[in-house]
């Protein structure tokens, strides 16, 4: 870790990437509601996207778009986890609404979302 | 007692995690090895501009590059929405009931009858010039899905045809393999440019991608519609 070029502030951007992961994957396997957990694990998606997109980032880069006003030298940020990242929020958007269809039929079935009181799956 | 244990394993995975990335270091440069090496980012930079005549870089990858692999995420998607579908099967006489009883006020209904059509102009912009500039075929077809949950939300039985749904998202679908199968007549590999790339920043550049992202514009509008109307007629047994 070269401190001289990796700054206080720096830390804070993966910190906080990581950190929203984190409160996902807590709310996950702590919660007992059906709804929190497919909450939760919509927020660990949004904390892995934010993670890849910070991944790219390059100080004082500008955005991968050749528009007629970009000036021919400034450096671009890497747009490979970009286009990487329009796909995970796709496939999160499936899984999410798998989830919650799975959700409501467990609601239509047992008229509860707490897995507490769903026994039909314990053994 | 089950909350600290998910507490410590959190702190532990979070600090390997974040230590990963620390040593990789922030904003930084990529590494090379030797200055004849060029990284993956800059050839696709310099081929987005010189062969292919796109503005926007995450374009050209995510449908020129990496196309086979869109291919790939719009089928997933596609699965999900069936998948969606099948899991809230019900029986006839059910449908047409939706779970949001109460009606809108005026305001809303003649306020959201006056935002539908930009509301889809604006899809139907961001989606034709995903290659120009930020945007695409996935973010326009979001906006003119948002269009269409307003609708559903403002008008108790305004209803969308699930047979212009299905017809308007295989067609779609049709358009990306087909367009994707003419690169094996024109050049030699499945979805090659065999179009003229044109000049860049023009409306008309970059050969097949625009045709390939107004298509997933319009797959992704028709597939998002699908899921919410899906959801919105689903009616509880009971109500509470």
């Amino acid at each position: 870790m070269d401190s001289t070029y990796f700054q206080y502030l720096d830390y804070a951007v993966y910190g906080t990437a990581v950190l929203v992961m984190l409160i996902g994957l807590y709310a996950a396997l702590v919660k007992k509601s059906l709804l929190k957990i497919v909450i939760g694990l919509s927020i660990v998606d949004s904390g892995l996207n934010l993670l890849i997109v910070t991944l790219g980032y390059i100080k004082g880069g500008t955005a991968p778009i050749f528009s007629p006003g970009y000036n021919g030298t400034q450096a671009m940020v890497d747009p490979i986890p970009q286009a990487l990242v329009l796909t995970a929020i796709v496939i999160g958007f499936g899984v999410t609404a798998v989830a919650l269809s799975l959700v409501i039929r467990l609601w239509r079935h047992h008229h509860t979302l707490y897995i507490d009181e769903i026994k039909n799956l314990k053994w | 007692m089950k909350k600290i244990l998910v507490l410590l394993l959190l702190a532990v995975v979070g600090f390997y995690t974040a230590e990963t990335f620390f040593d990789i270091g922030f904003g930084k440069a990529p590494f090379v090895k030797s200055s004849e090496i060029k990284p993956v980012k800059d050839v696709y930079l310099h081929q987005t501009v010189q062969e292919l005549k796109v503005a926007n870089a995450v374009t050209s990858i995510v449908v020129n590059f990496r196309g086979f692999d869109t291919l790939g995420e719009v089928t997933v998607l596609f699965l999900s929405v069936t998948a969606l579908g099948s899991i809230l099967y019900k029986k006839r006489h059910h449908v047409g009931e939706r779970s949001v009883l109460f009606s809108a006020s005026s305001i809303v209904t003649s306020g959201s009858k006056l935002l539908f059509p930009a509301i889809v102009l604006l899809g139907a912009y961001v989606f034709i010039h995903g290659h120009l500039s930020p945007g695409g075929g996935f973010q326009g077809g979001v906006i003119i899905a948002t269009g269409f949950l307003l609708m559903l939300l403002a008008y108790e039985n305004y209803s969308v045809s699930h047979k212009g749904l299905a017809i308007v998202e295989s067609l779609a679908g049709i358009t990306f393999a087909g367009v994707g199968l003419l690169g094996f007549m024109n050049g030699g590999t499945f979805l090659q440019n065999f179009l003229a790339t044109g000049t860049l920043n023009d409306l008309f550049s970059g050969g097949i991608i625009p045709i390939i992202y107004i298509a997933v514009g319009f797959k992704v509008a028709a597939e998002l519609t699908g899921v919410i109307y899906t959801v919105l007629n689903e009616k509880g047994e009971q109500h509470g």
